[in-house]
């Protein structure tokens, strides 16, 4: 039998009174792959920090290729191979794929002057073990996220990794990517490296793991073998609770199409796209990265204004020449990438609020009450239920599905008529999926017409009514939420052929 | 492969420096003759110099603005005290003076830098002050004409001189020799050493840096102690040039050579440029204001050109760069025939 490779036992580890961990133990051996899953908060990334040495716990004893480590440095870690890929990569963006692949190692080993063959040749060597393709010279700031990733990975393997801690890897990829990422991990797992992934989102984890282990409030729930779980199982476990999600149930409330967009086209980004939107619908548009499906968000919403093609709104030609434009039509668009492009992340929770609808809450003279801002702010605080201790602390201090009911409120108090939401709960917790679910719904209930741009194939399946597919720039087709199943439409995301059969919804002319 | 070439702004100053030449020597060929020629090295020597600094920097992610008042600084200084003790010696002496009391001061901007992790713009706007009002108040503010004899004599360094068809004698001055080995030393330290490869890493992202294990205090103390000595030593060539010290010189100039470090390619939010675009910007900002006047353009209109030339410079690769993400790769299928 395989010795273990790490072993921690009853780790316990408390921030100000705050139990962080409660006697957690875990085994590790070598090639094992294994899944720590947990909502955010769960204690997760204490568990990381203290694997990596940043952290070191209150009790419990941590024992490396069977030596034990009273007190666990960042170096010592490292030195027994185990390397952390956070979430953001840690990559220089300005640097190539070989450099990047080949600078933490050289800088470890003390080199003082870079031999340039010798980066391309260590970057080279890295690639083909995991099995990929990458352009050496390129710099990694233009090359796709999924790539970045791959050097992460390249780069723990140049340093002689034992075992590859991985936090939340699969959160910016398509399901594409991740197939193409399980395949590299498998590469990896044959050369006796261990994998760890943190991660709180859920189909991934039964797929590739051999062990999973499920946190809740820093106690371990479970710790089984990954065949032995299903995703119920999975969820009930995470949260302490069963989740029965109703699909949303979509009861027409108008003739009158609330958005009509034909042939457009956007030279370079998408061409042709007709479709219609009523008030109530919940509209799916999927796709994989770079199908278009976002470029089209963002001209629908005159971020990249579309070059040909008619949008109408309540049957009315409109055009949509700058964000302004798309305002004034009442289209509010809520981005994939919320920490960047939808809060002021050092802003507090009332000021992001309010932004949008600020001018409606001057007073005389143009100026502003700010218990009148705050009123307006704690209103939809209780509406979305933003879990906050105080709304003047800032946005970054929330959790990510908390984040994007901020972006939420700051949209809907500008009572949109139509809503675009790409990747709606993009990183968010399982237990916030679903009340962000819910709170999606109610809004379509409402009348409000809603995009959902999501390649996460259950909540399209469980949120809309009509499901548009995109591929290569293209409307590859339509879809009745009925005539769907997960399979059918995880076959039709990944085909890269095009699809014969087609159910064309009535709306295509 | 020629398509990453054409994309680098690197070329595109190459070109444009090249063409701005056959321009101004075809309508002047005065432009042409070895006269020139040295005046534009000697002009382009202390710039270049000073904007070697200046990439450093601007890769490491900062900004200094303060160079030019420790180039004055060590220059009027290291007159003040060759000219009391009564130094009879060569210009080495100076050159090694100078260039250490450039170091100390670096060492002072690095100071509040690295240690205190002040942004480096505010830092470098009060160290200029402070230098500089330390120099004018301390030391002196009065312009020395009557040089120590290595400094007085160093105007006359040429390298070779050559007497042209109207029997003028001109040669090439051989601080031109400075920009050329600083320029060396930078490509070899920024290319092939680990303390430059850190560099790039902090001005990329520090904190993938921090975490890779860079001692970026270190690399930080090097880079503004570094710039303090290509400081000193610019402004010696510059005193030793003009034969005079003046304590008011030289402030006032680091605008046009930060410009023309980001003219050529250096990025201002760091992480980006090279010594060859550096030059080449130097270059062409020199050849303009050396060589407009050959053309006939009146020397007032000098500063609108340069201005105008850096703005279309460093806007193309931004609009460029913007152009270029508004074009998603999405890869469009052929419309099937109808």
């Amino acid at each position: 039998m395989a010795d273990a490779f790490l072993s921690l036992s009853h780790i316990s580890k408390s921030y100000a009174g705050v139990q962080a961990l409660d006697d957690v133990s875990l085994i590790v051996k070598p090639a094992e792959i294994h899944c720590l899953v947990g909502e955010n908060g769960s204690g997760k990334s204490t568990l990381i920090k203290i694997i990596a040495g940043v952290v070191s716990p209150d009790e419990g004893q941590i024992v490396i290729n069977g030596k034990p480590f009273p007190r666990l440095a960042p170096m010592d870690a490292i030195r027994e191979g185990i390397q952390v890929i956070y979430q953001d990569f840690s990559l220089f963006p300005n640097l190539t794929v070989a450099e990047n692949i080949a600078l933490n190692y050289e800088l470890s080993r003390n080199t003082r002057i870079v031999r340039w063959g010798e980066v391309r040749r260590l970057a080279q060597a890295a690639l083909d073990k995991i099995g990929v393709r990458l352009p050496l010279d390129a710099e990694v700031e233009s090359i796709p996220v999924a790539d970045k990733q791959l050097v992460a990975i390249a780069r723990a393997l140049v340093q002689n990794a034992r075992l590859i801690i991985m936090d939340e890897a699969t959160t910016a990829l398509t399901e594409k990517e991740i197939r193409a990422l399980f395949g590299v991990i498998r590469n990896v797992q044959r050369d006796g490296v261990a994998v760890l992934f943190v991660s709180h989102k859920l189909n991934e984890v039964l797929e590739i793991a051999d062990k999973a282990m499920i946190i809740r409030n820093g106690k371990v729930v479970v710790d089984a073998d990954a065949a032995a779980l299903d995703r119920n199982k999975l969820v009930y476990y995470m949260t302490g609770r069963r989740i029965d999600e109703a699909d949303y149930d979509y009861v027409p409330q108008s003739k009158q199409p609330l958005l009509e967009v034909s042939h457009l086209s956007s030279p370079g980004n998408f061409e042709d796209i007709s479709f219609s939107l009523y008030p109530g619908e919940i509209v799916g548009v999927t796709g994989l990265l770079g199908s278009g499906r976002t470029e089209l968000a963002l001209s629908l919403f005159g971020v990249l204004p579309a070059m040909r093609g008619e949008v109408r709104i309540d049957g009315q030609l409109v055009r949509i020449r700058d964000i302004q434009s798309a305002i004034r039509h009442g289209i509010g668009y809520v981005p994939e990438d919320r920490l960047t492009e939808g809060l002021f992340l050092d802003q507090s929770i009332n000021r992001n609020i309010v932004i949008r609808t600020i001018d409606t809450l001057r007073q005389a003279g143009g100026l502003l009450s700010p218990a009148r801002l705050e009123a307006h702010a704690r209103e939809w605080i209780n509406n979305l239920s933003i879990k906050t201790s105080n709304p003047e602390l800032p946005v970054k201090s929330l959790s990510g599905g908390n984040q994007q009911r901020v972006v939420l409120a700051k949209w809907l108090a500008s009572k949109p008529r139509i809503l675009i939401l790409n990747g709606p709960t993009v990183g968010v917790d399982v237990g916030s999926k679903t009340e962000l679910h819910e709170i999606i719904k109610s809004l379509a209930g409402e009348g409000i017409g809603i995009l959902v741009i999501s390649d996460d194939i259950p909540e399209l399946l469980h949120l809309c009514n009509r499901i548009l597919l995109m591929r290569r720039g293209r409307l590859a087709g339509m879809f009745e939420r009925a005539v769907l199943d997960e399979n059918k439409l995880t076959t039709l995301l990944t085909e890269s052929t095009t699809i014969g059969s087609a159910v064309p919804s009535p709306q295509v002319q | 492969m020629l398509k990453k070439l054409f994309s680098r702004q690197e070329t595109l100053v190459g070109i444009t420096l090249v063409a701005l030449c056959l321009l101004i020597g075809t309508i002047n060929p005065v432009f042409w003759t070895p006269g020139n020629w040295f005046d534009l090295a000697r002009s382009a020597t202390v710039t270049g110099i000073f904007a070697i600094g200046v990439l450093i920097v601007l890769v490491s992610g900062g900004i200094d603005v303060s160079f030019t008042a420790i180039a004055v600084f060590s220059m009027y200084t290291t007159t003040v005290i060759m000219n009391q003790i009564g130094f009879q010696g060569g210009m080495v002496a100076f050159f090694a003076l100078s260039a250490a009391i450039g170091a100390l001061l670096g060492l002072i901007n690095a100071f509040f830098i690295a240690r205190f992790r002040l942004p480096t713009l505010i830092v470098t706007l009060g160290t200029q002050s402070l230098f500089r009002g330390f120099l004018l108040f301390v030391i002196g503010s009065k312009i020395i004409r009557d040089l120590p004899p290595g400094m007085a004599q160093y105007s006359g360094a040429f390298l070779f001189t050559v007497t042209d068809a109207r029997g003028i004698t001109v040669g090439l001055h051989s601080a031109v020799l400075f920009l050329v080995g600083v320029a060396i030393i930078a490509q070899l330290l920024l290319r092939h050493t680990m303390l430059g490869r850190s560099i790039y890493a902090l001005g990329g992202s520090r904190e993938a840096a921090e975490r890779a294990g860079f001692n970026l205090v270190r690399t930080q103390v090097f880079i503004y102690a570094f710039v303090g000595v290509l400081a000193g030593i610019a402004g010696m060539i510059y005193g030793g040039l003009n034969r005079q010290a003046n304590a008011q010189d030289i402030v006032g100039q680091e605008l046009d050579v930060i410009a023309a470090t980001v003219l050529g390619g250096a990025s201002i939010a760091g992480g980006r440029g090279s010594v060859v675009g550096t030059l080449l910007g130097v270059l062409l900002v020199t050849v303009m204001s050396n060589s407009l006047i050959l053309v006939g353009i009146p020397s007032i209109w000098q500063r609108v050109v340069i201005g105008a030339i850096i703005l279309i410079g460093t806007a193309v690769p931004a609009i460029r760069a913007l152009h270029t993400a508004r074009r998603a790769n999405v890869d469009i299928e052929p419309v099937p025939a109808e």
